[in-house]
């Protein structure tokens, strides 16, 4: 019996109906949890390699596998609870939609990530790819409540829970929020939510680099906590010079006052944008990274940003940027070869800053890994959670990259 | 003490200095309980390393004997999870009490693990910054400790528990090899492990050195008390308060017999003893316009939603007193009763006045007193049951009706512990939580990091539980070689140096 008769024969014939992936390997989309961990059970037994997809625009669909399962029929909300401030909804709901949902409730998942308006929630997760409203939010995994995964041998474990403060096991949460699969296929995930924000403000300012970088430091040290605090470069804002955009997000007094603050410690320079403008310019920087290549985040301190942006720019090029200058962290996007991209984790490395690669095509990939230059004793630790989640070694995901 | 522990003693004597290893009975009888008063066990050895060198050496020395140990803080812990049997050895890290860096420009400090919680914000004000998880114990509890438990504390509803600040972690595994965890800018080097320790209740090795966020000291603060004339109706309050869409900082509830406790104590704050509950909600930021908005809003939506009155404290004093009474409501209703066992649990914040109905129907099922005081805005319940142990028969109906609560909590959607932890406590109601798959996950990831389950045994994942899983290894693993090793240390050391 093909590959495709036997997940029809366990799934049924929908599961396979799906749209045929660009190099041939079969692709797959179970509807339901079960169903991922019968056919993850299934590719234990008979030895089959799985990749794992969700709508295939931020990860190109291109590893070497016996078969692609895609999450994109696990797109089902099952709870919007605004009074709790929180939402189960399953990994293969496109954003774009989920966010509507969630604003026709009054609620709001306050993540900005880079990439298409319909990326999977799942994607957003296993790839941990926050984006400018980390400054003011905090990174993927705090928006975590609880999150249902299933191993490459084919069990469902959950963890955590539907509760916004959750301290029963240990926090495999966490463990699976930016594991790029490598722990499991992400099913089902529980969120904190916000309160749609009253107010929502984007201010933007032009400039040379140095000069928004000053800018940036005289924010911070004025004591303004904007949602988004970004310097973008110029390819990325699409405008002649860099550009620093501030966003406030919450009660109308709130924004107020925060624009008050804004325009007192730098002299009134910066330009309020529309809401519309305001929009486009968040989404299309986010769009841009899912243009280009390769995209990497690194995590500094906010005293190294200014070093580090020259540093990506003296082996990388600094064409597109998207940095968080407050919070030290900074996302790539653009074209590298695999020896620059390892000479750059290794000097990163040196100075203490992880670089994650965040998407690249499988070469690329498979030669970096999203991980590498671990600190002391970290590697033996992701190769034995790696045993525990995936004891077949079903999963094709490039965490480390080859030496 | 085991007699065939002596010349281990010796040997961590030589490390540690003798003064800081405890073996007389007596003693280790200090370190029986932690906060909770219902379970005790005697350790074996009581071990106060003082320095992250002496930690580790101890660690490496157990590791060679295959000995189980227990790292312990300030022991202020409420689920057992800080205490060893006799067979083991209890590594008291209070001693490792150094702040070793403030980084107010990047807004960071690196510390011990023994290093008081409070004493961190202390050291952070000068620079205007402080540590912001504020767990009620925050005077006496490590960081050690409050990472091993991802603690809470009122705060944390705006600014998130422990796992939020932690930015990364040196760890002596249960082999007394040491890792460095996530970076000084909170990105992890791959998969998130220090995400994965916190919380992890001593299980995965010994933190030795822990990098935490510092946050900015508000410049604005509204501290506002509301009293209800029933506890439902304060329950709704709450959930009203969320949904406004403004984030407290904090939002506590005490309900009457936390009130009066709390009034006939020392740290009386001046709530009305009339209440059903009060409401205790604090609203901060850097705008002072801001946070006197907000603070009108939540009021408005507290006196729609029930309050009888709302007092705005009208200055730092006031404030303070009404804080003091909070977080001493424990010891306050410690006395009121020769034991007491404060419970913690959470539930959707939308079903806080069905699920403190329940409760109070329990206790009056009972026969017991319930009083409850906690994290409201989070759904974090701590009904406390106040008992004198000694009469015949109330330790099993206090049990009964704890695991009553915890029932209603599960069925509401909700969580055994918010805070607190499992330790030895809560491990019976895990599987109430987790299927076997699940619990049998947790216990292969603790493999990963201590194969022979040495460090802290017997807490988190109650083990006969889980699936089978593979490659995971069932019941902990015999060592044949402890016994003989116990008698000659050195020489387990060396050969294990040789075998490397
Ligand atoms: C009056 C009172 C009020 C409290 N209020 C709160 C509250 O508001 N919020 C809250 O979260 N908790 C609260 N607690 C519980 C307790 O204070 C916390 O759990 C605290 O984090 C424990 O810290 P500790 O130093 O006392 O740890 P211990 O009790 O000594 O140990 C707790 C656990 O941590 C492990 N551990 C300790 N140090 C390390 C280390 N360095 N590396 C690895 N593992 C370690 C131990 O093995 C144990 O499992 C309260 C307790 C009391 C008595």
């Amino acid at each position: 019996m093909s590959l495709l008769d036997r997940v029809r024969a366990l799934l049924g014939d929908e599961a396979v109906e799906v749209a045929a992936t660009p190099d041939g390997v079969p692709r797959v989309a179970p509807a339901s949890p079960d169903a991922v961990a019968l056919l993850l059970g299934t590719a234990r037994e008979e030895g089959w390699r799985v990749r794992i997809e969700g709508a295939g625009t931020w990860l190109p669909a291109d590893a070497p596998a016996d078969l692609a399962l895609t999450t994109r029929r696990l797109d089902k909300i099952p709870a919007i609870e605004p009074q709790d401030l929180s939402a189960t909804a399953e990994a293969g709901i496109g954003c774009d939609l989920l966010r509507q949902q969630l604003a026709d409730r009054g609620t709001w998942l306050a993540l900005d990530p880079p990439g298409l308006a319909g990326r999977t929630l799942g994607s957003i997760i296993a790839t941990a790819t926050a984006g400018p409203l980390r400054q003011g939010f905090g990174p993927v995994r705090d928006h975590l409540l609880g999150v249902t995964f299933v191993t490459g041998d084919g069990r469902l474990v959950h963890s955590g829970g539907r509760v916004v403060k959750n301290v029963a096991g240990y926090d495999l949460t966490r463990l699976e929020a930016g594991a790029f699969g490598a722990f499991g296929v992400i099913v089902l995930i529980h969120l904190r939510l916000r309160a749609l924000p009253r107010a929502d403000q984007t201010l933007a300012l032009e400039g040379s680099r140095e000069d928004l970088t000053q800018v940036a430091e005289d924010i911070a040290a004025a004591g303004i906590q904007p949602a988004a605090h970004e310097l973008m470069s110029p390819a990325l804002a699409r405008r002649e010079r860099w550009l620093l955009a501030v966003r406030f997000a919450g009660s109308a007094a709130l924004v107020a006052a925060e624009e008050a603050g804004l325009r007192a410690a730098t002299g009134g320079r910066f330009a309020p944008l529309r809401a519309d403008e305001g929009h486009s310019l968040w989404m299309r920087a986010a769009e841009s990274f899912a243009t280009r290549p390769v995209a990497f985040r690194v995590g500094g301190l906010p005293d190294s940003s200014d070093e580090l942006l020259d540093l990506l720019q003296h082996q990388v090029g600094d064409e597109w940027i998207s940095a968080s200058p407050a919070i030290g962290a900074i996302r790539w996007g653009g074209e590298a070869t695999i020896d620059r991209l390892k000479r750059l984790r290794r000097t990163l490395a040196g100075l203490e800053v992880p670089l994650t690669l965040e998407r690249a095509p499988w070469p690329v990939r498979s030669a970096v890994g999203h991980f590498g230059a671990y600190r002391e004793g970290v590697g033996p630790l992701v190769a034995g959670l790696r045993r525990t989640f995936d004891p077949g070694e079903a999963f094709v995901v490039a965490a480390e990259g080859a030496e | 003490m085991a007699r065939d522990l002596a010349p281990l003693v010796d040997t961590l004597a030589e490390i540690v200095g003798p003064r800081h290893v405890r073996t007389a009975l007596p003693e280790r009888v200090t370190y029986a309980k932690d906060g909770l008063p219902t379970h005790r066990r005697v350790p074996g050895v009581v071990v106060l390393p003082g320095s992250r060198d002496e930690v580790i050496a101890v660690v490496r020395l157990l590791g060679a004997l295959g000995m189980p140990f227990v790292p312990r803080g300030a022991g202020t812990g409420l689920s057992g999870g800080a205490l060893a049997d006799g067979d083991a050895v209890l590594i008291v890290l209070t001693r490792l009490n150094r702040i070793l860096k403030i980084d107010a420009r990047n807004r960071l400090a690196v510390v011990e693990p023994g290093v008081v919680n409070v004493r961190l914000s202390v050291a952070a004000a000068p620079h205007g910054l402080q540590y912001t998880p504020d767990p009620s114990s925050q005077t006496a509890c490590t960081i050690g400790g409050n990472v091993a438990e991802n603690a809470g504390g009122p705060h944390c509803l705006k600014y998130g528990v422990t796992a939020t600040h932690v930015l990364a972690l040196e760890v002596a595994l249960a082999d007394g090899r040491v890792v460095e965890l996530g970076s000084p800018g909170g990105e992890p080097w791959g998969p998130d492990l220090v995400g994965l320790f916190v919380g992890s209740e001593g299980n995965f090795g010994v933190a030795t050195r822990i990098t935490v966020r510092l946050l900015p000291v508000a410049r604005a603060v509204r501290t506002l008390l509301a009293d209800f004339t029933s506890l439902r109706t304060a329950g709704e309050a709450v959930s009203a308060v969320i949904a406004s869409g403004i984030v407290p900082a904090a939002l506590e509830m005490m309900d009457q017999s936390c009130i009066q406790a709390v009034e006939d104590s020392v740290y009386a704050a001046g709530y009305p003893r009339d209440a059903a509950a009060v409401l205790l909600a604090e609203l901060d930021g850097a705008h002072e316009a801001a946070v006197a908005a907000d603070a009108e809003t939540i009021q408005a939506v507290l006196r729609a939603h029930g309050a009888r009155s709302v007092l705005v404290a009208a200055d730092a004093q006031q404030r303070e007193k009404l804080w003091l009474g909070r977080k001493k409501a424990f010891g306050a209703m410690g006395r009121l009763s020769r034991d007491l066992v404060v419970q913690d649990a959470v539930v959707p914040r939308s079903t806080l006045p069905d699920v403190l109905e329940t409760i109070a129907r329990i206790a009056a099922e009972y026969g017991l007193t319930v009083s409850n005081v906690f994290h409201a805005g989070d759904g974090n319940l701590h009904p406390n049951i106040s008992f004198d142990g000694r009469t015949p028969g109330l330790r099993e109906r206090v049990e009964a009706a704890s695991a009553e609560i915890m029932a209603t909590c599960i069925a509401a959607g909700g969580t055994i512990t918010g805070e607190h932890g499992i330790g030895l406590d809560k491990l019976r109601y895990m599987p109430l939580l987790f299927d076997g798959d699940s619990l049998a996950a947790m216990r292969a990831v603790r493999h990963v990091w201590d194969p022979e389950e040495r460090v802290n045994p017997g807490k988190v994942v109650p083990v006969h539980a889980c699936r089978e899983w593979s490659g995971l290894r069932m019941g902990r693993a015999p060592n044949p070689g402890a016994q003989s090793a116990i008698r000659n240390p050195q020489s387990a050391i060396d050969r294990k140096a040789t075998a490397r």
